[in-house]
């Protein structure tokens, strides 16, 4: 396809450029456009493939059924079916319950590290590459390295509990359902350890464009450390918050790795650590003989949906900075 | 950064007091050894845990440092897990991906911003408009398509098609170089142009060294990204032999077969490249994070 993209270029973009004058003003303006189109022709036919059909094929997968090799319409019927199945509401309330917590855990702890961090003279540089290496990480080295610390009998976790005298958790595979679950904190904080390094460094940067006469000026009016906090560095950076905010959630609700790999197949004790994402694998491709892609797809929908809604506060956000 | 600081928080005038230094070295000893504990902490268990042997590694209580080293767990890792082999399919499908993006996205960018054909505000909107849906949330038509090429009729599943090709339909590519390119006056390209330059070698000759920058930046991102990917590559390159999985992929389907030992090797082995890859580059891949927006 490189070639193509190369190819077709050729004959239209020499003359267009650099004789102005030749050829009559539509054939010009048609070779040019030509030329423009072959340039593009390569990411469009990507785009078309594999990001614009697949989101107009889900929907219309989501209405559809297939018995025996046919396809009909289905009207709702996936969409009932999945909302008689149990599963379906564990794995909404799972998905909310990953999102509250890692906004409690996930969105916090960055805003303050990055706070902490502005404010040391020393070590800048090496506390940044600290903050940041674990995101570098590919995702199975460091859920594999967390799912043997969390092993209840010979991980390090509950040692490092034990020797402190304190009572030993079953981690991932808690076995209870009342919020907020031990196996879904767990799962929450391996993920903030591998992820938490990117928002880090994106507040220090907005916490870096604070111009230092505010805090100035709220210490002269007799601002404490924690009303400097509140009154100057949080509405100073209400954008950037506001963004990762919507990140976040879109990131956290389309969360599958984690759970995946930390509870092997991402269903836990009782489906207790189940999320959407992982249940739409589940419906698509690991109940083997009844996989179903319709039901899958309604999902999908559903969960398009929803993640549409705050990308596109996300992105309304951006432009508002932009 | 270090030269110029400017005022924050905490002003100058209450560090440089005796309380002030005090409290000041005491957060600074207690930030740099919690965070070295917490961030460094898990990376040295990752290493001297492959070092153990596999009664050590699931001994009850669990050893701190590895009585006996058995450096064989690694070799052993390699050679059970395929860790070989895996780090090459990675290599290929990251390195791969990235050669098709930064070919098609960088032309398609470049068109969008300078040649300006009909229809290219359509067409950018409508990749825009993809940054609103996930990815993940496509999984199953997106993998119905890739088994089954519409028009084409091509089944791409275990080829690295299946990775390369998807990658490029990155809006987010597209987004930042787009708003780079918008950014190079008219001027220099229509000087290229009176000089007899064709859109394509302006393109080659004045627009791709300008933009080093940016460049590097969506290289580093379209290299993590298919590194760390992990539900995509599952779907599209698990259960053929030799393998054809990803590093991520293959180790997680070596859980239930091999000891843990020589899994935490395996992620050990992993880890490795990505980790040089960093320090090599983590200047660039921190200020791009910051410059090139924001992405997760």
């Amino acid at each position: 396809m490189a070639d193509l993209a190369l190819k077709v270029d050729q004959p239209g973009s020499t003359p267009a450029a650099a004789k102005p004058a030749a050829g009559s003003g539509l054939g010009r303006k048609l070779r040019r456009n030509l030329s423009a189109h072959g340039f593009l022709i390569g990411a469009v036919l990507c785009f078309a493939f594999f990001s614009w059909y697949p989101m107009v094929r889900e929907i219309i997968m989501s209405f559809q059924k297939t018995t025996l090799g046919v396809t009909s319409w289905a009207g709702w019927q996936n969409y009932v079916r999945i909302y008689h199945d149990p599963t379906f509401w564990q794995a909404w309330r799972n998905t909310l319950e990953f999102t509250v917590l890692a906004l409690i855990i996930g969105y916090a702890v960055p805003f303050f590290v990055a706070i902490l961090l502005n404010e040391l003279r020393h070590a800048k540089g090496y506390l940044r590459v600290l903050v940041y290496l674990p995101v570098m990480l590919p995702p199975a080295s460091a859920l594999l390295l967390f799912a043997y610390f969390y092993n209840p009998t010979y991980g390090l976790f509950n040692h490092v509990l034990t020797v402190l005298h304190l009572p030993t958790s079953q981690w991932v595979q808690s076995p209870g359902t009342t919020v907020p679950t031990a196996a879904m904190i767990s799962v929450v904080i391996a993920s903030t350890w591998m992820n938490m390094g990117g928002a880090t460094l994106i507040y220090l940067a907005a916490l870096q464009n604070i111009p230092g006469e505010l805090y100035e000026a709220a210490e002269l009016d007799g601002a404490g450390l924690l009303r400097r906090i509140w009154h100057v560095t949080v509405p100073q950076t209400k954008l950037i918050l506001s963004m990762l905010l919507m990140l976040q959630i879109v990131a956290t609700m389309q969360m599958f790795t984690e759970a995946f790999i930390l509870t092997n197949g991402g269903a836990g004790v009782n489906d207790n650590t189940l999320t959407v994402v992982n249940l739409i694998y589940q419906y698509a491709f690991a109940l083997s003989g009844a996989s179903n892609y319709n039901s899958a797809s309604a999902l999908g929908v559903i969960l398009m949906l929803v993640l549409a809604l705050f990308s596109g506060g996300y992105l309304w956000l951006s432009r508002e900075r932009d | 950064m270090a030269a110029t600081q400017t005022r924050t928080l905490i002003s100058a005038a209450q560090l440089n007091r005796k309380r002030g230094k005090l409290v000041y070295r005491i957060v600074l000893t207690l930030v740099v050894v919690v965070f070295t504990l917490v961030f460094i902490g898990p990376l040295y268990f990752l290493f001297s845990d492959g070092l153990k042997s596999t009664q050590e590694a699931i001994a009850t209580p669990p050893t701190l440092v590895p009585q006996h080293l058995h450096p064989a767990t690694y070799s052993q890792a390699w050679s059970r897990v395929g860790v070989g082999r895996l780090l090459v399919n990675t290599l290929y499908y990251a390195f791969g991906a990235l050669v098709l993006q930064l070919i098609f996205d960088v032309a398609a960018a470049y068109a969008l911003s300078k040649l300006r054909p009909v229809l290219g505000g359509t067409i950018l909107a409508m990749m825009l408009a993809t940054l609103m849906i996930p990815a993940t949330v496509l999984v199953v038509p997106q993998y119905l398509t890739v088994a089954d090429l519409p028009i084409l009729h091509l089944n791409l599943i275990g080829s690295p098609a299946a990775i390369w090709l998807p990658s490029v339909a990155n809006a987010f590519n597209i987004f930042l170089l787009k708003r780079f390119f918008d950014s190079i006056p008219r001027e220099l390209l229509e000087a290229a142009a009176i000089d007899g330059a064709s859109a394509l070698t302006t393109l080659r000759r004045v627009v791709v060294p300008i933009s080093r920058p940016i460049l590097g930046v969506v290289s580093i991102f379209g290299l993590v990204a298919v590194w760390k990917d992990f539900l995509w590559p599952l779907l599209v390159e698990d259960g053929y032999s030799p393998s054809r999985e990803t590093l991520n992929v293959g180790i997680f389907q070596a859980v239930s077969t091999t000891p843990q030992n020589m899994i935490i090797a395996a992620s050990a082995i992993a880890a490795v490249p990505t980790i040089a890859f960093f320090l090599i580059f983590q200047r660039n891949i921190m200020s791009g994070l910051t410059a090139g927006g924001l992405k997760g």
